[in-house]
């Protein structure tokens, strides 16, 4: 199992752009730690979640005027 | 505590000041407001309310980075006054600061961060705000901090726009170094509306998350 926003999925063995892409969360507003380190965006497809991950995903919404 | 009471006019020393905020802090702790190096990176609803609330604390130098001019439209929640519309954010934001806390160092630069200049620009600050309103900005700075500085610490804001409750506000530790303050969820672009008390809570947040950091408390 993989804890993701502190919930448990089956999706050890994913990659996570693979795992992103199963899911709403648009890439460009995300910030995604793996173990509290930070994952960067260029290492997303070749990165696989392990089982006993700990992933936080944050995705930012607005705050002023666009 | 001092019994003391100014003089209309009167203009306090840096010592006088600096006496004053240890009357209130401490000196062990103004110590390490005074040497702490501090940016904020935004100056709208969040970034103009951090920044006055870090100046109260004496924050020794304060790092404030926006490119936008001061607008109408800023005035129902972001610390700026008639006077200063049409001045960039960056130099109304100093004025105001030198006249709240006038031996507080600022330094500015008013400049777009993107993913190409942020290294640059933030290489000299201990602890970095994130305190942009577009997200896609915010993901961008919060990456490039996490990735490109990991001893520095970052405390970024997402979510407080609407009238939900104030107790939906809140921080929370995602990494070591990497602090998260709002709903997580009140996105201005629901139009639900932004008003100042909802924003300077989370800027409350923020600021006060950066207080903990330099005293300390967050080891």
């Amino acid at each position: 199992m993989v804890k993701i926003n502190g919930k448990d999925y089956d999706v050890s063995g994913m990659t996570i752009t693979e795992y992103l892409t199963s899911t709403e969360y648009k890439k460009e507003l995300i910030a995604l730690e793996r173990n509290e380190e930070i994952v960067p965006k260029a290492e997303y497809d070749n990165t696989v979640i392990e089982d006993g991950d700990i992933i936080e995903i944050v995705s930012f919404v607005g705050g002023g005027s666009l | 505590m001092t019994e003391h009471i100014n003089n209309i006019g009167e203009y306090p020393s840096e010592n006088d000041i600096m006496k004053a905020l240890t009357d209130r802090h401490g000196i062990e702790r103004q110590k390490k407001f005074n040497a702490a190096k501090v940016c904020i990176c935004g100056l709208g609803g969040l970034g103009s309310n951090i920044a006055i609330m870090l100046a109260r604390a004496g924050i020794g130098r304060l790092h404030i980075i926006d490119f936008d001019r001061v607008d109408i439209t800023n005035l129902n929640r972001q610390q700026y006054r008639v006077a200063q519309l049409g001045k960039f954010k960056t130099e109304a934001l100093k004025e105001t600061l030198s006249e709240i806390m006038p031996y507080v160092e600022v330094v500015y630069d008013t400049v777009r961060i993107d993913d190409v200049n942020m290294y640059e620009l933030l290489k000299d600050d201990d602890i970095i705000c994130e305190a942009f309103d577009n997200p896609y900005a915010k993901a961008m700075l919060v990456n490039g901090v996490l990735e490109h500085f990991p001893e520095k610490y970052l405390v970024a804001a997402s979510g407080m726009a609407g009238m939900g409750s104030p107790n939906d506000i809140r921080t929370r530790r995602l990494s070591a170094h990497f602090y998260l303050c709002g709903d997580g969820v009140s996105d201005v672009n629901d139009d639900i509306g932004l008003v100042a008390a909802r924003v300077m809570i989370c800027a409350g947040h923020q600021a006060h998350t950066v207080l903990r950091l330099i005293s300390g408390e967050l080891k």
